[in-house]
């Protein structure tokens, strides 16, 4: 730690020596804080150049079938273009799914039971060979149907497509005809057929497992070393664990693509780089992204917005996350509502977000939904003075629960996340001035889920009556956020996310019958309510709409910090003006 | 500082101005003191002893007399390593008309292995284990001689075969550790006479050995003493080992000499009560078992703090017989009591004469 | 000695066996034992809140859901015969000698050994070298000049060689030569494409351990110079009338470098087995990156390949070790 110090520190000298250039208003090049996420920062059509990632570990995978992260969605349509994708802009504007592989959104009938999509002519593998709609339905018949080699993504279509469960997946299911609910009448067009209704289909099918994969090429587990592209970039290297190149597609048609540009040269990604090591990279201008996105590490944090110079070349970005505090509904006396609701009154959100580092690490949150995400609308249902906690309104609802003199409970939380341990002190300690004692209790994040938090038996009766959690949607929908924290019927006995156990007939009906509407206005307005709902009942205390601090470096070219990816920068037309 | 001039002086020959001597070896007034956190070692005190080529001078004495610093001061080793950081040295060692003492450290190292060489006490670990016999041999005959290794291996065939070593040609290539103690000796013999020494300084040569072996390194030695007319001069605790092969017999104790003469006067006509006592403890074959060795009483004296008078006095029975005390307060001079005999008692000649016929030669 | 060389081949084959057979114990008994579950581990090798059915399929496709003891022979099977492993539409066969397959990585373990062990071999060897030579010389100047000037600062500098972690003085190093002077690269380069690179990439690491090392060798190498330099046979080096610097380097440290003989082969193996916090500090693509990596993922088979290879390293050096000895020492026999 001393050694990461004094290399930052070193740093900072040398950001206090360029500070002379500071030509005062919003400091040297840098285009303003935040720019990105409301404009497309440095934009150009200059061809050229070398677009260098860098990642402090390694990928899940660049299999685009199996892989689960933002930022590996996001990257890999350099080389994997899924049926529809989100539109590369700033902000919540980047939430917008446009065509990519497909030339329009879903056709849905059948009441939202049928998706149908149109391939676009002319969209050529990097063999010359065309993607067809049978390499579309290979694609996600092998990222959901062959989850014992490939598990590490997803696996909704499995989940949706009906006939499902009668399906042994390609690898085991030899025929080449596949499931019978992906239909390919012709070349072009291919159709999902769900055991019902779901009107968020279009986001499922922006997941990288709609992108094609040649039957014939796909070499299962080890295909991410050899990815066939039908994206603007190929491989040209591929080094297990050390560095990847991408180089230009040759038979990538700008034609048939409405999005992709194909600025640079060439995009390198270099793995396993120390985050120091990635910070200094990056402010030095030889590496251009951070492709894990998950924003600077503190030390850089605290040398960028020192420097109003550096803070111009920052993104404080939401990361479409929640951080908060379930309330287990099972655990007494949190059947009560009246006692939720002093826990909601009794938090001090300032001091938990100062625990977690201040707002460049989030802002406080009064939603279950976070700005970002699709359906979004502000309110606060228990209003406090400077969100530092009511103690006298806590007290009363603590009156109301017959516990006016309060009570011991237990809170969760994961050991190795510190930042997680520190928030559940604050919480502890604005719970005490209640008179409600509440004990820390820790567990390693591997299994939080699957032996801790995340089994309801194992909760009740350990007596957890709070479980610290954070929460990040699949897709940027209500639906896809609320559902498997909210609905009743995900609530499971072993690596559970309803860890409220809410299970609420209303909010139940409210989900299931939204994600059946086919009007979208319809839709977010009943992820609303249901948000206002959960508060009401108060099984939720939002603490934090967690954000990230990216760096943007001034050499990058087109950058949009897109909602869609966690605020990450979108990957697809990502230009260089060093060359 | 004072008392070492006192004591120099006291010496039986006057100190000369540093003239070369007749004798092929003079050694005069030669001081070797090591100062230590404890106190300054004088491990040799004020010796002088001439030898001439074709002589054996045996220097006998306990250990810590100060024999072995003689004879490693003569070969100019004392001062080598990290003990002889800071010796301190006076007199003079003439050695065929060369002054040592003075001489520069390199001169004295063309000296030695070629003019002066040495034998060790325990063969074993004076021989250096990782190499061959023959290349140790070897590596000494080329320090002094300009030749090809194949002359200097011939060379250490021959000598090997010289000092009784069966097939030289082949045991040339053995270790050290492959020959037995015996052996040892001998091929050590060889390495000290491969340059035809003219001064050959054996330390204690035959106590690491058994007894039929060395009688055996002794007739090899007094041999070759007899073919090469080396001087030579054997350092020794035994009187035994010398009795037959020394010319003359120098008695140290507590780095003085205490006794010097021919072999015949020392072993008949001894004078001095250490020397009565050394030869107690020698070992005879006409003697039983259980009264063999008798040690001379009591310990050898400190080197840093020498008892005042004689040195000898704690330990000798008769200090009491001279007169007011004397053995305590003054150190007796080295007095000549017939040819070329000295010895350096307060006894009087006929306390000396009486105790040694009537209490000591008729017990021996 | 033939004979010696195959007995102590067939010991160390039986020990490795044992290696493996702790290690295995430890990686795969012990988080049992401390409660954690096959599916635990199947779950590694699933994305974010893997099903019971995911679980399943995944622990049947690893072996997973076999007793430990079929386990560890398959392990061992795949060493002497190779394995084959589902991919998905085919297999991978896993040839001889197969470490395992890490499914996280989507890599067989030995071809990355393979890989990585140039990269530490360079590291080992170049610091090696540095290392030998200037602990080894430190060592005997101080020796011969106890108490001076230069041992005071030699054995000053040494124990704060050893003293200083490397973490501290890697980064440091790196901070300074690379970060701001801009002398020395960060990233490796093979030997065979460019050596000056190779080298220039690899001055900083070399010098870091060589540092550490140096420091232990020099305080060893003044140790057994100072018993040496007193034993007999350098009086009689000395009688002989030779040169001091001789006697020294002839006599003295030829006696002395023995145990520096053995301690330096250990260090070797070791080293081979993996220079984990150099090869962290300093990014290189080594075998302890490698172990490093594979700890931190809780990937079992590369961890059982590096523990495997570093207890590989260290027999065979221990043989090696003892093979020298008796041409070092004559007096050694081998039998």
């Amino acid at each position: 730690m001393a050694v990461v110090a004094a290399i930052s520190s070193a740093g900072m000298l040398l950001a206090g020596c360029s500070k002379a250039d500071d030509n005062g208003d919003n400091g040297g090049n840098g285009a303003g804080a935040n720019a990105a996420t409301k404009e497309v920062v440095n934009a150009s059509t200059e061809k050229g150049g070398t677009v260098t990632y860098a990642m402090s570990d390694v990928p899940d995978s660049f299999d685009p079938g199996n892989t689960y992260y933002a930022y590996m969605y996001n990257f890999s349509r350099l080389y994997a273009r899924p049926l529809l994708t989100f539109q590369p802009a700033p902000g919540e504007k980047g939430n917008e799914i446009v065509p990519d592989l497909a030339e329009s959104k879903g056709q849905s009938s059948d009441g939202g039971k049928t998706w149908t999509y149109k391939i676009r002519k002319g969209v050529k593998f990097e063999d010359g060979t065309e993607v067809t709609s049978a390499d579309v339905k290979y694609a996600v018949e092998r990222s959901n149907f062959a989850r014992d080699v490939l598990s590490l993504g997803p696996n909704y279509f499995a989940q949706f497509l009906d006939g499902a469960d009668k399906y042994k997946g390609p690898y085991k299911d030899k025929s080449t005809k596949g499931i019978s609910s992906i239909q390919t009448p012709d070349k072009y067009t291919i159709t999902f057929k769900l055991s019902q209704p779901f009107a968020d289909f279009d986001y499922l099918v922006t997941a990288p497992q709609t992108a094609p994969v040649p039957r014939a090429k796909d070499t299962g587990v080890d295909y991410t070393k050899k990815i066939v592209s039908s994206g603007s970039y190929k491989f040209e290297s591929y080094q297990e664990g050390k560095s990847v190149t991408l180089v230009r597609n040759p038979e990538w048609d700008p034609k048939t693509d409405p999005l992709r540009k194909q600025y640079p040269d060439k995009i390198v990604v270099n793995l396993k780089v120390n985050q120091a090591t990635i910070d200094k990279d990056l402010m030095a201008g030889t590496t251009t992204v951070d492709l894990a996105g998950r924003g600077v590490d503190t030390q850089t944090q605290a040398q960028l917005l020192n420097s109003e110079d550096q803070k111009a070349n920052t993104d404080n970005t939401y990361g479409g996350r929640l951080v908060y505090a379930a309330i287990n509904t099972k655990v007494k006396p949190f059947d009560n509502v009246e006692c939720r609701k002093a826990v909601q009154y009794a938090i001090d959100k300032v001091a938990v977000q100062t625990a977690q580092g201040g707002p460049v690490r989030g802002d406080v949150a009064t939603t279950v939904l976070p700005p970002d995400v699709i359906g979004y609308q502000k309110f606060d249902a228990y209003p406090t003075e400077g969100n530092k906690g009511d103690a006298a309104k806590a007290k009363e609802h603590l009156t109301a629960c017959k516990q006016p003199n309060g009570f011991k409970t237990y809170i969760a939380a994961r050991s190795d996340r510190q930042q997680e341990v520190d928030a559940a002190t604050a919480i502890i300690d604005s719970l005490k001035k209640v008179g409600i004692t509440a004990e820390m209790k820790q567990y390693p994040s591997g299994k939080y889920f699957t032996d801790y938090a995340g089994v309801p038996t194992f909760t009740e009766k350990q007596g957890i009556g709070i479980i610290m959690m954070q929460w990040g949607a699949d897709w940027p929908t209500g639906y896809g956020f609320l559902n498997q924290i909210l609905n009743g019927k995900a609530i499971s006995q072993s690596g559970n996310t309803n860890l409220s156990q809410f299970n609420n007939a209303e909010v139940n009906k409210l989900l299931d019958e939204a994600i059946q509407n086919q009007d979208e206005s319809a839709r977010n307005a009943a992820y609303a309510e249901v948000d206002k709902k959960t508060m009401d009942e108060a099984v939720i205390v939002p603490l934090t709409y967690f954000k990230v601090l990216l760096y943007r470096s001034p050499n990058a070219t087109n950058v949009v910090s897109s909602a869609a990816w966690s605020g990450q920068y979108d990957a697809l037309n990502l230009g260089t003006t060093k060359k | 500082m004072t008392d070492l001039s006192k004591t120099g002086a006291a010496v039986g020959e006057p100190v000369r101005a540093a003239e070369a001597p007749e004798t092929f070896l003079e050694v005069r007034d030669l001081k070797v003191h090591f100062p230590t956190d404890d106190g300054l070692v004088k491990s040799v005190d004020g010796l002088s002893f001439q030898l001439e080529k074709g002589q054996t001078l045996g220097i006998v004495g306990e250990s810590g007399s100060g024999k072995s610093v003689t004879s490693l001061a003569v070969m100019g080793l004392h001062r080598l390593g990290n003990r002889g950081k800071n010796v301190q040295m006076s007199g003079e060692i003439w050695l065929d008309g060369k002054e040592l003492v003075s001489a520069s450290p390199d001169e004295v190292r063309r000296l030695r292995g070629r003019q002066m060489a040495m034998i060790f006490q325990d063969p074993l670990s004076a021989m250096h284990p990782y190499y061959t016999v023959g290349s140790q041999i070897v590596e000494a005959y080329r320090v002094h001689h300009d030749v090809d290794k194949k002359t200097a291996r011939k060379r250490a065939v021959e000598l090997l075969d010289r000092v009784g070593i069966p097939e030289p040609n082949k045991r040339v290539d053995s270790y050290p550790h492959e020959f037995s103690g015996g052996m040892r000796q001998r091929a050590m013999i060889a390495m000290a006479l491969v340059n035809n020494p003219e001064l050959l300084i054996a330390d204690e040569p035959t106590t690491a050995l058994d007894v039929t072996v060395q009688a055996q390194i002794l007739d090899l030695i007094r041999d070759l003493q007899k073919e090469f007319g080396s001087a030579v001069i054997i350092i020794t605790h035994d009187l035994g080992v010398v009795a037959e092969i020394a010319d003359d017999i120098l008695v140290m104790y507590g780095g003085r000499c205490v006794e010097r003469g021919p072999v015949d006067k020392i072993f008949y006509e001894p004078q001095h009560p250490y020397t009565w006592g050394l030869l107690g403890s020698m070992p005879r074959i006409d003697r039983e078992q259980t009264d063999r060795l008798i040690p001379v009483k009591g310990q050898p004296p400190s080197l840093i703090n020498v008892p005042s008078g004689c040195a000898f006095n704690p330990r000798c029975p008769y200090a009491d017989i001279p007169k007011g005390g004397i053995t305590r307060t003054e150190r007796p001079e080295l007095r000549e009591v017939g040819g070329r005999h000295f010895t350096a008692c307060h006894l009087s000649q006929e306390d000396r004469t009486r105790i040694w016929t009537e209490e000591i030669a008729p017990k021996l | 000695m033939i004979s010696y060389i195959i007995r102590r081949t067939i010991a160390a084959v039986i020990l490795l066996l044992v290696v493996t057979a702790v290690t295995f114990g430890i990686f795969f008994l012990l988080p049992r034992l401390a409660g954690q579950t096959p599916d635990q581990l199947a779950a590694q090798y699933i994305g974010k809140n893997p099903s019971p059915e995911d679980i399943a399929a995944v622990k049947a496709n690893l072996g997973l859901d076999k007793a430990v003891y079929e386990q560890y022979w398959d392990f061992i099977k795949g060493i002497v015969s190779g394995a084959t492993y589902n991919l998905g539409p085919t297999t991978a066969k896993c040839e001889v000698p197969c470490f395992g397959y890490s499914f996280k990585n989507h890599t067989e373990v030995w071809p990355q050994l393979v890989d990585r062990l140039p990269v530490t071999a360079s590291l080992a060897a170049g610091a090696a070298v540095l290392w030998l030579l200037s602990g080894v010389a430190a060592g005997v100047i101080s020796a011969l000049k106890p108490g001076s000037v230069f041992d005071r600062t030699a054995m000053g500098v040494a124990l704060a060689g050893v003293s200083l972690p490397m973490f501290f003085t890697g980064q440091l190093a790196l901070l300074v030569f690379s970060y701001q002077l801009d002398i020395f690269g960060r990233t490796y380069v093979p030997f065979t494409e460019n050596p000056s690179q190779w080298a220039n990439t690899l001055f900083l690491p070399w010098c870091s351990l060589a540092l550490l090392y140096s420091a232990i060798y020099a305080r060893l190498t003044r140790s057994g110079m100072l018993e040496t330099m007193s034993e007999d046979f350098i009086r009689t080096a000395r009688a002989k009338g030779l040169k001091e610097r001789k006697v020294v380097l002839k006599h003295g440290l030829r006696a002395a470098l023995t145990p520096i003989v053995t301690v330096f082969g250990m260090d070797i193996g070791l080293l081979l087995g993996g220079a984990v916090i150099t090869e962290s500090v300093f990014s290189l693509p080594g075998i302890g990156q490698y172990a490093v990596q594979a700890i931190t993922d809780n990937d079992l088979p590369p961890i059982l390949g590096v523990t495997l290879l570093a207890a590989f390293f260290v027999v065979l050096c221990n043989l090696v070790v003892d093979v020298l000895y008796a041409t070092v020492d004559p007096r050694v026999r081998l039998s």
